[in-house]
């Protein structure tokens, strides 16, 4: 399984993306699906980076991609505090421009982006996040 | 790499490449240089954007809430990439977002 360990830094995620959309493209995904694969893997990065480990730093976020008949399985493991997403509020579109908020926006794109998802905490470590695209 | 051109009543922002959390804040530069200066017709040109972020996401719509609140102000898209368009329907905001298929049109669009 294709590994790569980037430290937690914004100017990392054009690289974090495009391992995984090196790997996706390599798998057979089409263009479409690869850049689903890059969008939730760079939100859910973004994520880990702003908060889980508050900010940038030199703390590590290692990233794998698999692929098997079906599709491509991405990994993404951080040692930050644990994640609980049903502790972020759903993001709200549906209002007028002006009351907009961002907070849950990655959320859903990771969620929107890819066919399954799946975030668990590691006890006394930190977090692994799971999501697969099918092809 | 964001580039703004000053026209007569409408200036157009071009960015390439990747916008996400490392490179969306030059993004904003740009936009709020112009909002500031009390320019509020904007066309952002996407014909060479690969990628966007949710945080290029939002910074399109916070130029845009600025751009609205004065009279005929408005920020629109020209040329996203199917990639794109399909990020911001993701992202329910597809609603807020007039897209053309070229710069010129979107200019006229004012």
């Amino acid at each position: 399984m294709p590994t790569a360990t980037f430290e937690a830094r914004y100017e990392n995620l054009g690289r974090i993306g495009e391992f995984v959309s090196t790997a996706a493209k390599r798998a057979g995904l089409d263009d479409s699906a690869a850049y689903a694969v890059e969008l939730a893997t760079n939100e859910a990065c973004t994520n880990i980076i702003e908060h889980g480990y508050g900010g940038e730093s030199d703390n590590r976020i290692e990233c794998s991609i698999e692929a098997d008949d079906g599709g491509v399985t991405v990994v993404l493991l951080d040692w930050s505090r644990p994640f609980d997403p049903s502790r972020v509020p759903e993001a709200d579109f549906s209002v007028p421009l002006e009351e907009l908020n961002p907070r849950g926006a990655g959320l859903r794109l990771i969620r929107g982006s890819m066919d399954e998802v799946r975030f668990e905490p590691i006890p006394g470590k930190g977090n692994r996040l799971t999501m697969r695209k099918s092809r | 790499m964001v580039e703004t051109m000053r026209m007569d009543k409408v200036d157009v922002v071009k960015a390439a490449g990747r916008i996400d959390s490392h490179s969306s804040p030059a993004l904003k530069d740009a936009f709020d240089l112009l909002l500031n200066d009390g320019r509020n017709k904007l066309v952002f040109d996407m014909s060479e954007v690969e990628f966007l972020s949710s945080s290029g996401v939002w910074v399109l719509l916070e130029t845009q809430k600025r751009a609205r609140r004065k009279s005929k102000g408005d920020l629109v898209l020209a040329n996203p990439s199917e990639n794109i368009k399909k990020t911001l329907d993701l992202a329910g905001l597809m609603h807020f977002m007039k897209i053309f298929d070229g710069v010129d049109t979107a200019v006229a669009g004012f």
